[in-house]
């Protein structure tokens, strides 16, 4: 076993030296990143064994800390002090920052040989291309409409999954009358916005495009966005008064175990769901929040390619292929709970879920209805998405009413860019 | 005469390394920060230079005024609090009292915690669904409620009584050195002409507390204006944005928001608070002609 792997590894060093045609020992690339957690880290382990299988040697340094605050604070220092990582994991508007620092590579021949344009929607393009040349390879596309909802609660409130928002709410006051928290969720200010961006898309595509991605102010204090509010207002109705500060995952746990009836959530809620044995459409039911059917946001989670040296640019063009290579797509997607970045991946690996997102994916592809997460840095750069949480878990918390919240919100977005 | 001059040059030798440390990861990065203040710098520090812009957008935030609202109510009960309560830990462990070695450090432990540990213990005390609201419910006080932590009204109460926590012992202890170190025989001759041992503290011993209430006073301020950790483990600076401080206010807008320039800017106001604590403590304390 060790013999095969220096084997393979000498050979893989081998070919790569002929091919570069420097005298280089070993390639080698550094990964920043901020999967730790267990299932993260073994989906990630997959492509660092077909790496180390073409003789690449994976150089690991995760930050941890969800959402990648902390890994992009690591970031920053490494490349003020001029010492850049091969690779970095990043996510929407962070990567058009980094990219109009010039910090970053050029993998246009990679990505052409590939066909890498045919392949990964437009809308994950605009993050994975700066000025026209690609710069990172996207691994997987999290959807952030979804409503995770526990089947045994959902029977005893009428047993039909809501469509509308009419029967949402027909749902939530079943669920409140049955004695459960009818909606599981936690009070930080991601997840109010991941709730208020579902709320915006439900009342129109147009809408949310004007609203959260081109912040059109005629959108942003429109009597429609004082609805959307309205709507979060309702909804917090239905929360328990203990979810501020919850973490997302006990948010989930609620669901699970039936104190709670759904949870508003991207798709990484339904590891949890998985992870404590239950089975999708049996013990569980996942839909799209009702009113945003056939529309999808997204965020995704790329491998940003930073500027190196000449010795790693192999290496940083290997691994920059690996990652787009169909069979890690679908391998690493399946543990993460998210759906391939590109449409030509079998779903066969898939659960339920997992197949209706990837379906979801491409019919929105297509019609057009798939947007950046504003919520997940997907819809504005971090000044506008933070200026827009702060109002939106302000309203939520029931420090403005609607009317001022959608003054506010102009303001601040406004105030932001 | 060859030794003078080498007894001369050692101090300064060995203290130039640090000097010189110390002006410039200090000093310089103040000014470096003052200096990005004045930039149009984002994600990373660039340098177009736009005056007094992000004072001016700071000032302008809301979100910057609540923390400020914030810092004033924290610090203010912090500082009165911890140092009431200090001085009366102090007078009571002053009576001479048996126990007194071992009554001592108990009031003093919390200061060896990190205010992440007092954050996050706190937390899980106060939560009303795992904490004392909880333990009451089940051992029947049904109607018992302590939601604090998750009111935004409230919520920054529970940073005080969190840092009141942790801090008031070490007051104690300040108060306490401060005691015994009065003169005997002033409380005997005050004693002598028949005056109540509440009237000896009152009108004597605290009053000779004096410098130890403005060093109390200097060591609390900038522990509140510095504060940070603890309202991370605590609250995490909600419910919504009810409990910021500066110092989060301050990271989050110069490392998670990209928004360098008003975070630096920030920065510098909070340094300017500072500054106008200690400056007037260390000016009356350096003083010549007060050393006695």
């Amino acid at each position: 076993m060790i013999i095969r792997k220096f084997a393979a590894l000498a050979a893989g060093a081998a070919a790569l030296t002929l091919t570069a045609g420097s005298a280089v020992a070993e390639d080698t690339v550094e990964v920043l990143h901020w999967w730790t957690s267990g299932g993260e880290a073994s989906a990630l382990n997959v492509l660092k064994e077909d790496l180390e299988k073409k003789g690449v040697t994976w150089q690991d340094m995760p930050v941890a800390g969800g959402g990648g605050s902390e890994a992009m604070t690591a970031l920053r220092a490494r490349v003020t002090a001029g010492n850049a990582p091969t690779a970095v994991q990043m996510l929407g508007f962070d990567i058009i920052d980094w990219a109009s620092e010039g910090a970053v590579a050029n993998l246009n021949d990679v990505a052409e040989e590939e066909g890498w344009a045919d392949v990964v929607p437009a809308a994950l393009q605009n993050f994975s291309k700066y000025d026209g040349n690609w710069i990172a390879s996207p691994v997987n596309v999290h959807s952030t409409n979804w409503v995770w909802i526990n089947k045994a609660a959902l029977d005893a409130a009428g047993g039909k999954a809501p469509e509308t928002w009419e029967e949402l709410i027909a749902v939530l006051d079943k669920m409140k009358e049955n004695g459960i928290t009818p909606l599981a969720h936690g009070g930080q200010p991601w997840q109010d916005a991941t709730v208020f961006e579902a709320v915006v898309l439900s009342l129109g595509n147009d809408f949310y495009k004007a609203a959260l991605n081109d912040l059109d102010p005629e959108a942003l204090g429109s009597d429609k966005m004082k609805e959307a509010f309205d709507r979060m207002t309702k909804l917090r109705s239905y929360v328990d008064d203990n979810f501020s500060g919850r973490d997302w995952n006990l948010a989930s746990a609620m669901v699970i175990e039936g104190q709670g009836g759904m949870q508003m959530m991207g798709d990484w809620a339904k590891g949890e769901f998985l992870k404590a044995g239950k089975k999708p459409g049996e013990d569980f039911v996942c839909i799209r929040f009702p009113g945003t059917q056939g529309s999808v946001t997204f965020n995704s989670d790329q491998f940003v390619m930073f500027k190196v040296g000449e010795d790693k640019q192999a290496a940083q063009k290997m691994m920059a292929s690996a990652v787009m290579n169909p069979e890690f797509q679908s391998a690493f997607n399946v543990v993460k709970g998210s759906v391939p970045a590109r449409t030509d991946v079998s779903d066969e690996a898939f659960d339920d879920c997992g197949k209706k997102g990837m379906k979801d994916l491409a019919e929105a592809n297509e019609a057009g209805a798939l947007f950046g997460s504003m919520a997940h840095g997907h819809g504005a750069p971090a000044a506008v998405k933070n200026a827009i949480n702060d109002v939106v878990t302000q309203h939520f918390n029931g420090e403005l009413s609607s009317e001022e919240a959608v003054e506010e919100l102009v303001n601040a977005v406004e105030a932001a860019q | 005469m060859n030794r003078n001059r080498l007894q001369d040059l050692i101090p300064r030798l060995v203290l130039s390394p640090s000097m010189a440390l110390i002006l410039i990861f200090v000093y310089a990065f103040i000014l470096y920060t003052f200096y990005l203040s004045m930039t149009d710098s984002r994600m990373l520090p660039s340098y177009g230079f736009v005056g007094f812009d992000n004072y001016e957008k700071l000032w302008n935030l809301r979100h910057w005024w609540r923390a400020l609202t914030n810092l004033a109510i924290f610090g203010s009960l912090y500082i009165v609090v911890c140092s009431v309560l200090g001085l009366f830990l102090a007078i009571l462990l002053d009576q001479k009292i048996r126990g007194e070695g071992f009554l001592r450090p108990i009031y003093l432990y919390p200061m060896a915690l990190s205010f992440i540990v007092t954050g996050t213990a706190w937390k899980w005390f106060l939560d009303p669904g795992i904490g004392l609201e909880n333990t009451m419910h089940q051992w029947g006080w049904t109607s018992f409620a302590f939601a604090w932590i998750k009111d935004r009204n409230l919520a920054i109460y529970t940073v005080v009584i969190a840092a009141i926590w942790q801090s008031s012992g070490f007051v104690m202890a300040m108060f306490l050195a401060g005691l015994r170190g009065v003169d005997s025989e002033i409380i005997k001759a005050a004693q002598m002409d028949g005056a109540s041992n509440v009237t000896i503290y009152r009108r004597i011993i605290i009053p000779m507390m004096r410098p130890v209430f403005l060093s109390a006073f200097v060591v609390l301020a900038h522990l509140a204006i510095k504060s940070y950790d603890l309202v991370i483990a605590l609250t995490g600076g909600g419910p919504g944005q009810a409990t910021e401080l500066p110092a989060t206010f301050m990271y989050s807008y110069t490392f998670t928001r990209n928004q360098m320039g008003i975070g630096a800017s920030s920065a510098i106001i909070m340094l300017v608070m500072i500054f106008s604590i200690i400056i007037p403590y260390l000016y009356s304390e350096l003083r010549p002609g007060r050393q006695r």
